[in-house]
């Protein structure tokens, strides 16, 4: 066990966020808290590391090595910042322990670049390359991709899984997006103030409480899968997708990537993906 | 061979730009340049406190550069609109300092040499109190360096590594109080601003990094206050804004730089 939460309560300017919150991550599990706007998922994810004050009991694993990556940079224009000065913050690391780190997330090369110039898929990068700086034992990412297109998106997940895989590290991420839980989490939490449904990405697909949570898009999206799925000869590679998927996210969910041209945003199509995983998954199975 | 007084002017004002190009920088990055100027104008009620209770003014200064930075930074972070905290507590202090001093009896104050500085007349005891507080405030940032970056770039990304940006901003509020108590003197309240914000907007323009842009700041006040004393020399100018005036001089060649690399 790396991280424990019981009775998890956060109250910010008088409103309840977060009630009666149970929760656990163990050593390598990926786990995403998915949840609608304002249902508390960041809230959740900043009481569990501590940046803000909650009541209940938090227990973490003595000297546990937490590595963070924000949604977003407030880079201020007036400080002048390089991709090298960045890793180094806000522990000195040596040259080579820089150059290791980037050439692991894709970024070999690029230290001396200012991050004021790093597209958002790039400074996504950079930032998780600092978090894994500090060989960390947790990964926490917040709604890592939520400015990156669909393709970034497929790829930047695709890039969790490696690195789950070759450190071993547990990873915590909040998503609002429901085809990447279903592709890359071991486990997933639906929130909405409470705990409202968790397993599995399978046993929460097919939970009442996930269909209550994320209405119609739901049934929207199983009705648009077997629409797509009558012309798959549009969609080459598609066949081959539910065998990735039954080894648990490992070897990513490339399938946005595959074909570009599905529908995008919005939480209807961006379940697309995920009811196309969930089908995958029984396919496998 | 330089005059006494010329010599001390000049070791005073490089001192300060030992402090003021660091922190300067920060008070940019910070967006924290009307926090500075602020906090300098309130500091001159210190300056009436200080003569009407018979205490050194720097004391004065300091007391009141303190307790209006912590609370403006109080107040604010209770949800209070910053610039309407500082309009009203900056300003009401200046003029509530303006009246007080009228009110002094038995001293002859020279009230302008407190707005706009006397460098030119410091003693070796003000050069000694502009180098102490310099270095003990570029040894408390050099100290807290990786914390307050930090905390400046992503208050969010400093608490996940266990920094509190809460404590780091009260160490940076201390340090611009101390800067303001030892700079009134010599630029006046009214121009210490200047000397944080110009030579750092300065060195911005050409600079990859934080540490590059701090030392540049540094530099370029350092040439500011030698330019601008040898101008006020050479052509009866006050010294202070000459000083000011030609920082400002040097960010309009920084800019130009820029656009030419």
């Amino acid at each position: 066990m790396l991280l424990e939460a019981r009775g998890l309560a956060v109250t910010l300017g008088g409103t309840k966020v977060l009630t009666g919150v149970d929760f656990t991550i163990q050593e390598g599990e990926i786990v995403t808290v998915l949840g609608p706007n304002g249902s508390g998922k960041s809230t959740l994810m900043r009481a569990l590391l501590g940046m803000i004050a909650a009541e209940g009991r938090v227990t973490r694993k003595p000297g546990l090595r937490v590595g963070y990556v924000p949604q977003k940079l407030a880079l201020d224009a007036s400080l002048p910042m390089t991709v090298r000065r960045f890793l180094s913050l806000p522990v000195r690391v040596a040259d080579t322990e820089a150059q290791a780190a980037l050439t692991r997330v894709g970024m070999e090369g690029m230290g001396a670049r200012p991050l004021s110039g790093l597209s958002g898929g790039q400074l996504q990068r950079v930032m998780l390359a600092r978090a894994l700086l500090g060989d960390p034992q947790l990964l926490v990412l917040d709604e890592p991709t939520s400015g990156l297109d669909q393709p970034g998106e497929a790829a930047f997940y695709r890039l969790i899984a490696e690195v789950r895989a070759q450190t071993g590290t547990a990873v915590l991420m909040v998503s609002h997006d429901l085809h990447v839980v279903m592709a890359a989490s071991d486990r997933v939490i639906c929130l909405n103030h409470h705990i409202c449904c968790e397993g599995t990405p399978r046993v929460v697909s097919a939970a009442p409480e996930y269909r209550a949570l994320f209405g119609l898009g739901t049934q929207g999206a199983l009705a648009l899968y077997q629409h797509r799925h009558d012309h798959s000869h549009d969609h080459p590679g598609h066949d081959h997708h539910g065998h990735d998927h039954g080894d648990h996210g490992h070897g990513g969910h490339d399938h946005p990537v595959e074909a570009p041209g599905q529908a995008r945003g919005g939480a209807e199509l961006g379940a697309t993906g995920h009811s196309d995983a969930a089908k995958g998954a029984r396919d496998a199975s | 061979m330089l005059p006494d007084f010329l010599i001390r002017a000049g070791l005073a004002g490089l001192g300060l730009t030992l402090a003021t190009g660091p922190l300067g920088s920060f008070v940019l990055w910070r967006r924290m340049a009307y926090f500075g100027d602020a906090t300098a104008h309130a500091s001159i009620l210190g300056v009436a406190l200080a003569l009407a209770f018979g205490l050194p003014v720097g004391l004065g200064t300091l007391t009141v550069a303190v307790a209006m930075a912590l609370t403006v930074a109080t107040l604010s972070a209770r949800g209070w609109a910053v610039d309407t905290t500082l309009g009203v507590l900056a300003h009401g202090a200046l003029a509530v300092g303006l009246v007080a001093i009228s009110f002094v009896k038995g001293v002859n104050v020279s009230l302008e040499s407190y707005l706009f500085g006397d460098i030119l007349a410091v003693t070796w005891g003000d050069v000694a109190a502009v180098w102490a507080g310099s270095v003990a405030v570029l040894a408390l940032l050099v100290w807290r360096w990786q914390g307050l970056l930090t905390s400046t770039l992503d208050p969010d990304l400093a608490r996940a590594s266990g920094i509190d940006p809460d404590r780091e901003r009260l160490w940076l509020t201390l340090a611009l109080a101390v800067v303001i108590a030892v700079a009134i003197k010599l630029v006046g309240a009214l121009l210490i601003a200047a000397m944080l914000v110009i030579p750092a907007a300065s060195a911005r323009a050409l600079s990859r990094g934080p540490e590059q842009m701090a030392a540049l700041a540094s530099a370029l006040g350092a040439l500011a206050v030698v330019a601008g004393l040898a101008l006020s020399l050479s052509q009866d100018t006050p010294a202070g804004p000459s000083i000011a005036a030609l920082a400002a001089a040097t960010f309009a060649l920084a800019a130009l730089f820029r656009h030419k690399g």
